[in-house]
């Protein structure tokens, strides 16, 4: 009807000089899930592990597959997400151990099978959904916003690029947990502000913008702030968006230590 | 057991217009915000290419040029008024964002740096104009991480995962929502004297979609099950570039820096099509010519339903600094190397230029000579103003919510502090009660993913870039056949504690009630504008469709079409070239 491009052709046809992949081929792969499950309601405080195998399109995301199993074998499955394409920071997961967005991993990285479980170190509510108010809570605590008393100008303020350049990186954080639930010191301590909170502080302290460094290096300076770093790395290891967390902690130790602001 | 609590302002949704609201009314009034989402998980983070104002920081520029452009840009469909009132107060907007902290990328003397996008031109069409101001590729998500910081600041109270799935009206007046809680699985209800939605679009009816799964319609399906109608629904725009099969977006920016699409014989087709703007034409536009290359058998990929976008020749700086996360989804989700390889796009479905009618100040307006409902108010992408008409500009949304956001915010704490607390009608959670509890004590019935998935082929097959009156009325049998099955929607969860399946089927039935909507608006509109392009009417008719659609809900579930005119104003609908 109004639609174009029918697949006529068959699979595996010879293609023109200028195409670079065979992407939209229909091929299918075997995936299986081992998922952690908790559902207080139905089995009370037992967590336990469910195995799914399905067909999936190697090019899927681990979360097409979870919506797979979700839609089509267990709809009480219970997981967050949104955007699907690593921005919005809802579906990270344990994948095989580490720390991912189920949506950034493709499941051709996967097959034959995958262990699924919630992020540590946040309680867990039911199956993959875990309890993010302390997550939120620390990241609250660091003053996470602009605080300028110095009158506003009529324009912009001014910021030169290099300016802009010193506090890119932390200005990418979405919140996902990723980092923050990847640290032991974190789940030995749900006091542990934890290297997002850090992260999110960061981001304003070198903001040039930005008047408050010493009330935020304060708050960081006590016991639950950024000396329970251990610099174990796992953090920079689990962003998801390539941040170079323990950096940014390391930087904020320094400031803490040596530098008058 | 049903809770009931009172604010004088309740927003629902916690996108850029629900959270820039909420700064606004709960300076004044005590004001709390239901989101089903955490706030930092909204769709708003997702917008990447910019949000745009006349500042002239890098070139000539006026809100007047601004504002032919939106209007133009909208196929003329736009109401002239608001179009020029947003673009004026554009500027301001965006000196406000930047002193809440929102780190835009710079120019070399340290003002905010702005950049070419599509349909943005400097008098009236002369050239490209570089008006789009940008925070790399993440504009959105800065937008959406500054105006969340704000309301942290301000202690904004939040509602998050809670789902308003009904809107209480209390003789004629907004008296209040009713939400569920997605932790506990109970009711509450929400006496308020203004109640504000910006729940944004429904792209998810469509099956290859930029949007988020959680975008569903769920305001201006609510307020259409209460009476109100909804405007311009036929109006979608499908964005050229979505990453092929996925439809995840990426940014017409990559064009603004330069990006040019191929088709098979790797020709820069868009010269022919926009032969002044050229790839930097509006998206309707751009969409449409690249379903004309590939019905014409100039599609590439082994299915030859795509065509190439081409960053190989732009610096690889440009592409950092500018580009990074949009050159992060090819290499992710294509294994694609944009800086050496063609990267395979097709159009995608994007925004919805239509939704909830209201005025400059957000209020929500019904009939042909739109009286406002008192106390009911709608900003961003879930409203209709109208200032994208038939077909919305590039940065002109994140442009969109704050203006109207602030603006909506702002009335609705001004009616909240001299109006009184309307009474609640009688057992108000009744209707979510009874829909939730249809499909829990079902114990068996229809598939809700099947149903969707269903509509969201068939919709991408009869109701996309290109529509005809033989492929709508097919698609709105579909849909009656659709929404039979969909009353026997079961689910299988049927606990009390974060039930997302219940959740997502409460979603689909949001979804249907939108497309109803779009299909019946479609079939009444037998002109082409802006993103409503049907075959057998493939030419704009001024003569006859100068004027917005409000499809209104009949008690037997069919639609009502009545129509208002456009509000014109100094630019007279010309031929649409570029």
């Amino acid at each position: 009807m109004a639609s174009v491009g029918r697949p006529e052709e068959a699979l595996g046809e010879v293609l023109e000089g200028s195409d670079r992949r065979e992407a939209g081929a229909s091929r299918r792969v075997s995936l299986t899930l081992k998922i952690r499950r908790y559902n207080p309601e139905l089995r009370g405080q037992e967590s336990w592990w469910d195995e799914f195998t399905i067909e999936a399109d190697p090019d899927d995301r681990l979360l097409d597959a979870l919506h797979q199993v979700k839609w089509y074998h267990d709809g009480t499955l219970a997981l967050r997400r949104s955007c699907a394409h690593g921005i919005c920071g809802s579906d990270a997961v344990m994948v095989n151990g580490q720390n991912r967005l189920a949506c950034k991993v493709i499941v051709r990285d996967l097959v034959p099978k995958v262990t699924v479980e919630p992020i540590r170190g946040l309680p867990v509510l039911k199956d993959l959904i875990v309890d993010m108010e302390p997550f939120f809570a620390g990241y609250r605590s660091v003053l996470p916003y602009l605080i300028n008393d110095s009158g506003e100008p009529t324009e912009e303020r001014r910021q030169s690029p290099e300016e802009r350049r010193r506090f890119d990186d932390t200005t990418k954080c979405i919140l996902c947990a990723a980092c923050t639930t990847s640290c032991p010191i974190f789940w030995g301590d749900e006091e542990y502000v934890g290297p997002a909170a850090i992260v999110n502080a960061h981001r304003f302290i070198y903001d040039s913008r930005d008047e408050a460094a010493d009330e935020r290096l304060r708050i960081l300076s006590e016991k639950t702030g950024v000396f329970r770093c251990r610099t174990t790395f796992n953090c920079t290891e689990a962003c998801p968006r390539g941040i170079e967390v323990t950096k940014a902690i390391q930087e904020v130790k320094r400031a803490i230590l040596f530098e008058r602001f | 057991m049903t809770t009931i609590h009172t604010y004088d302002a309740v927003i629902v949704g916690a996108g850029g217009a629900g959270l820039r609201a909420a700064i606004e009314a709960s300076d004044r009034v005590r004001t709390a915000v239901i989101s089903k989402l955490y706030p930092t998980r909204s769709h708003t983070g997702t917008a990447q290419g910019g949000v745009c104002a006349a500042l002239a920081n890098v070139e000539e520029d006026y809100p007047e040029w601004h504002a032919f452009d939106t209007v133009k840009g909208g196929d003329y469909l736009v109401d002239q008024p608001a179009a020029q009132l947003m673009c004026e107060e554009a500027v301001e907007a965006i000196y406000e964002l930047e002193h809440w902290g929102l780190p835009f990328n710079r120019t070399p003397d340290g003002r905010i740096d702005q950049r070419r996008f599509g349909g943005h031109t400097r008098n009236h069409g002369e050239a490209p104009v570089r008006r789009a101001c940008y925070a790399a590729d993440r504009t959105g998500h800065m937008i959406l991480q500054t105006l969340y910081q704000q309301c942290v600041k301000r202690n904004v109270r939040f509602f998050n995962e809670f789902y308003v799935l009904d809107q209480l009206m209390t003789d004629g007046r907004c008296s209040g929502v009713v939400a569920y809680e997605l932790a506990t699985g109970e009711l509450h209800v929400f006496r308020a004297r203004s109640v504000l939605y910006a729940t944004g679009g429904f792209g998810r009816m469509f099956k290859v979609s930029s949007n988020a799964h959680t975008l569903t319609g769920d305001g201006p399906a609510v307020l259409y099950r209460r009476g109100i109608p909804l405007q311009d629904m036929e109006f979608f725009q499908f964005h050229p570039t979505g990453v092929y099969k996925m439809g995840i977006l990426l940014s017409e920016a990559v064009r603004g820096e330069g990006g040019i699409l191929l088709n098979s014989e790797e020709e820069r087709f868009m010269e022919r099509y926009a032969p002044t703007v050229k790839d930097l034409a509006p998206r309707d536009l751009v969409s449409r010519a690249i379903f004309q290359e590939i019905k014409e058998g100039r599609g590439v990929g082994p299915n030859r339903d795509a065509v190439w976008l081409d960053v190989r020749h732009l610096p690889r700086d440009v592409i950092e600094e500018k580009l990074p996360d949009v050159t992060e989804f090819a290499r992710v989700y294509l294994g694609v190397e944009p800086t050496t390889e063609l990267v395979p796009i097709q159009p995608t479905a994007h925004y919805a230029m239509g939704g909830i009618p209201t005025d400059v100040d957000g209020r929500v307006v019904v009939g042909e000579d739109e009286t406002p409902v008192p106390g009911l108010y709608s900003a961003g992408e879930c409203a209709c103003v109208s200032v994208h008409g038939a077909n919305r500009l590039g940065t002109n949304s994140l442009l969109d919510i704050v203006v109207f956001g602030r603006r909506g915010g702002k009335h609705m704490a001004g009616f909240s502090m001299d109006a009184d607390l309307p009474a609640l009608p009688e057992r108000p959670e009744g209707f979510v009660e009874d829909l939730l509890g249809g499909m829990m004590n079902r114990p068996e019935g229809a598939n809700a993913a099947d149903i969707r998935n269903e509509l969201q082929e068939q919709m991408q097959d009869l109701a996309f870039v290109v529509r005809s009156e033989e492929s709508l009325r097919k698609m709105q049998e579909i849909l009656a056949g659709l929404r039979e099955r969909y009353e026997r929607v079961y689910v299988q969860d049927t606990g009390k504690m974060f039930n997302t399946e219940l959740m997502e089927a409460c979603e689909l039935g949001f979804l249907l009630d939108c497309a109803d909507t779009l299909v019946a608006a479609a079939i009444a509109r037998d002109e082409s504008r802006g993103g409503h392009y049907r075959e057998d009417h493939p030419l704009r008719d001024d003569e006859h469709w100068l004027r917005h659609s409000l499809a209104y809900r009949q008690d037997d579930g069919s639609v009502r079409l009545e129509f208002k005119p456009v509000k014109m104003g100094p630019y007279v609908p010309m031929e649409r070239k570029y």
